[in-house]
């Protein structure tokens, strides 16, 4: 990003002088997301396929668009008793506005949780309400144009339902919930963006984000074995869709393809490996992470599908989940709703440790955190964390594993006892009140790339502190996609702290039985302190 | 100058004066004292009934409590089992929490951006003002029991000594009246004062707030300054509740009483159709009345939909001969 950091602190948030209702969107490069294709909305059978852009006057609507969104409205109305209650108890008292990252980062109003869902409850109240049919603008009330349409695109894509403000609003409305509703509505008229309807095209044929198709799946995991082999002196030989497995391991499919998530995904082969467990990798159930959960309850729940499917098909005991934040979120309050009963699987028990986990007891699906913390208390795993002392590790909650599950502890015992310098952030700043990479929910895309560092701030500001207080120098997280869009956002706010998944620190302190001295660690570097012959070339 | 807060002002201070005039000058005191008091009662009642039942109408197709702690894991982790419950005691303990003491509000934090760095304050002056109101409110509420109960009760005296604790001034200051009035011109006030609450502020907001200084400053001044014939007062109240009404005729009730009373029934009636149903809402809120036990017990979606999706057939058919050569297993050999 060319724009100083200090021009990027220049957030001005005095509201505009005009009333909200009359400003518009922002169009101009690198202020929104490119839409989605025609071949993929083809091919996933969505409504109104076609060219079009954000800058055209004339998004090619359907001719009959705003009945499509008020039947579209009315069916959501009656469905989720959540949208009801949020389109009509809010106070507007303010709480919310400074708790969303988008806001602090932009100060644009419309940023705003409060204001943000105005723009869905102004229609609302136009078409379902006494006070707004009669009194208008004066209720907050407006009528539905194409502006209104575009307004939606810009702002329900400028949050990542990372749920923060949910925790500060006295009526727990929730905007998560008002964007995917509102996501829902635009997707009625076929308008949508690439970097979401591109992964759910591909996740539906090739059973990942990324398209990866199977062979390649297993050359990639092959190439990751080659890596261990070369740095434990251990090959490993993961197997893939083999029936009769005792469990089925589930992760996203960033950790396949892109670093640092691949390292985790070493750290994830070298666990099972040391334990020696019954696992199995599936290619068909490749992807952990659901972008339907961005696009509509629906492609959710036909993505999400393929997890039973497989379970079922391969005759496991049950599933662990590996590092992943929106994953998360669909197995722990939606996947059992929508894709159970699981009653073709088991009570989740871990083969070492015989820990019954009866947390997952009905969805059979464990947190690789969970599993992994439960055997380190109970002494199943040969650490060193000494390997991984050049690291002052911090922790950044991800939104959804936080705020939708609450998984806290478990993955800070396990960096406590992999690492021996752990710092957390400000208290403001961590835990429920975590703050988003900026770039959740699809957002991560590199057209608003503006926009995800000004959205990632407030989560880069309190690094900063760490890193300035304590010297830390690498964080650590959950979730593929803040693996994946953290490193560009420290590289910007700051410099000098590097990325990594839970796992990859415990493949770095795991003592594998008869494994050769280490002197790299799962990046090919050398361990300090240990003479090897790493490449020294990536700084 | 703003239009929603002005319309806002304009409305309530119209309804004040059509209060006076109709009683003062125009003898329209049965229609102010008894007639509208009655259907604003009714509407109330009706309205708060019909969209809670509209709501509830609506179900609740998944479990998404936002989870504001420990989740319930392993053993040796300790949950929390109030901000994350697990169970419907927990989940009791958490509402408790949210509708008496509004917990959420009391996490409230101000954001700024100090040299160069973002800084957050705790900001206690939203919640301090919401619980002053509400809870002022209810006292009030209470106290005016004395005018519909005959013989009052004892509770009624009991809340009226403490809320008059203070011993000052005759007849004694009661702390509910002046503390709900302070309240509520300290959220108008930082809805007028703060940019952005006022950005979003529209008449829907403003309204009630003019309308309740309205009726705690009637309240306050028929107290305090116009003495006003309580015994009169009590009778016209008692002869509502026993649905025997009539208007006192050997003694006068103050026109301004009839302010009062209308701002009152005006308040009653706009309250189903309006924000202020925010104190049935909170309760069905999903994000906060439900327990964080959907990996541990199924929750039903009444409309869980059928959909097709990509089988592993599927899948298998499409790439079976790579997944062959790659020395994939598969189900069907080519």
């Amino acid at each position: 990003m060319t724009i100083p950091r200090e021009e990027m602190l220049k957030i001005d948030n005095t509201p505009p002088r005009k009333s909200w209702m009359e400003v518009p969107p922002d169009f101009s490069k690198g202020k929104f997301c490119y839409p989605s294709q025609i071949k993929a909305l083809e091919y996933l059978k969505m409504p109104n396929p076609r060219e079009w852009s954000p800058t055209d006057e004339d998004w090619k609507l359907p001719p009959n668009w705003q009945e499509i969104i008020h039947k579209g409205f009315k069916e959501r109305l009656d469905k989720y008793r959540s949208l009801k209650v949020f389109m009509d108890v809010c106070v507007r008292c303010g709480a919310c506005a400074d708790k969303c990252h988008f806001f602090i980062g932009t100060g644009d109003p419309k940023n705003m949780p409060v204001l943000r869902a105005e723009l869905l409850r102004s229609i609302y109240r136009n078409d379902f309400t006494l006070a707004g049919k009669i009194l208008g603008k004066l209720a907050g009330a407006r009528k539905l144009t194409t502006d209104v349409i575009k307004e939606w695109f810009s702002y329900f894509y400028q949050c990542t339902e990372c749920r923060r403000c949910s925790v500060f609003c006295p009526y727990g409305i929730d905007t998560a919930e008002i964007t995917m509703m509102a996501r829902e509505l635009l997707h009625l008229l076929g308008i949508s963006i690439h970097w979401i309807m591109d992964p759910v095209s591909n996740c539906t044929r090739t059973g990942n984000h990324l398209g990866i198709q199977p062979q390649n799946f297993k050359e990639i995991i092959e190439f990751f074995c080659d890596d261990i082999e070369e740095i434990t002196g251990k090959r490993i030989e993961p197997s893939f869709n083999r029936k009769g497995a005792e469990i089925l391991f589930v992760t996203p499919s960033g950790d396949a393809f892109a670093d640092p998530g691949t390292y985790s995904f070493m750290g994830y082969l070298m666990l099972f490996e040391a334990i020696g467990l019954d696992y199995t990798l599936s290619t068909y159930a490749s992807e952990g992470g659901n972008f339907g959960l961005f696009t509509s309850s629906d492609m959710m729940k036909k993505l999400n599908a393929k997890m039973y499917h497989e379970a079922k098909r391969l005759g496991v005991k049950y599933i662990i989940g590996g590092e992943c934040g929106h994953m998360w979120r669909v197995i722990n309050q939606y996947m059992d709703t929508m894709n159970g009963p699981a009653d073709f699987l088991e009570v989740p028990k871990s083969p070492i440790t015989g820990t019954v986990f009866e947390n997952a007891k009905s969805t059979k699906m464990v947190h690789i955190a969970e599993f992994t913390a439960d055997l380190i208390k109970h002494n199943k795993l040969k650490l060193d964390p000494s390997r991984n002392d050049h690291l002052k590790v911090t922790f950044h909650d991800s939104c959804n594993p936080s705020r939708a599950m609450g998984l806290l502890e478990e993955p800070r015992y396990v960096i406590k006892n992999v690492c021996n310098h752990f710092y957390d952030m400000p208290a403001n700043t961590i835990r429920e009140n975590t703050f988003c990479c900026g770039s959740g929910s699809g957002l991560n895309t590199e057209e608003i790339m503006e926009l995800r560092l000004r959205g990632g701030l407030p989560r880069a500001n309190a690094v900063k502190h760490v890193h300035e207080t304590f010297g830390v120098n690498m964080l650590a997280c959950v979730c593929a996609i803040d693996r994946a869009v953290l490193p560009p956002l420290m590289n910007y706010w700051v410099p000098g702290v590097s990325v990594t998944g839970l796992h990859e620190l415990v493949g770095n302190a795991l003592i594998l039985d008869g494994e050769i001295e280490r002197t790299l660690n799962l990046r090919m570097e050398d361990l300090p302190g240990a003479e090897g012959e790493g490449n020294d070339d990536d700084e | 100058m703003n239009v929603q807060y002005m319309s806002a002002l304009i409305a309530v201070v119209v309804l004040g004066f059509l209060a006076y005039i109709g009683t003062e000058f125009l003898g329209l005191n049965s229609l102010f004292g008894i007639f509208i008091p009655y259907l604003a009662v009714c509407f109330f009642l009706v309205g708060a009934i019909l969209k809670v039942m509209k709501w509830a109408k609506s179900p609740v197709p998944f479990r998404i409590p936002t989870t504001c702690g420990q989740q319930k894991s392993l053993d040796w982790i300790e949950q929390n089992k109030i901000d994350n419950p697990s169970t419907t005691p927990g989940v009791i303990a958490r509402m408790f929490f949210e509708v008496l003491l509004f917990r959420s509000l009391f996490r409230n934090t101000k954001a700024g951006i100090k040299e160069g760095k973002i800084t957050y304050e705790w900001e206690i002056f939203l919640w301090v003002g919401a619980l002053a109101f509400h809870y002022s409110f209810l006292t009030v509420l209470v106290r005016h029991m004395r005018f519909f109960l005959e013989p009052v009760p004892g509770l009624i005296g009991i809340v009226e000594t403490l809320d008059g604790f203070f011993q000052v001034g005759t007849p004694g200051v009661l702390l509910s009246g002046v503390v709900l009035l302070g309240a509520v011109l300290f959220l108008l006030s930082r809805r007028l004062l703060i940019p952005q609450v006022r950005y979003i502020s529209l008449m829907a907001d403003y309204f009630p707030l003019f309308l309740i200084i309205g009726i705690a400053g009637t309240g306050i001044y028929m107290r305090y300054f116009a003495r006003v014939d309580v015994v009169a007062i009590k009778q016209l109240a008692m002869s509502l509740v026993t649905l025997h009404p009539a208007i006192p005729q050997n003694v006068t009730v103050s026109g301004i009483l009839y302010v009062h009373l209308f701002l009152v029934s005006v308040l009653f009636a706009y309250f189903p159709l309006s924000k202020l149903m925010h104190m049935g809402g909170v309760f069905l809120s999903p994000t906060r009345n439900l327990a964080n036990n959907s990996r541990m017990e199924r929750h039903i979606n009444p409309w869980n939909p059928d959909l097709k999706f990509h089988t592993y057939e599927a899948y298998e058919n499409d790439f079976r001969e790579k997944m062959i050569e790659a020395g994939l297993p598969v189900e069907k050999e080519a």
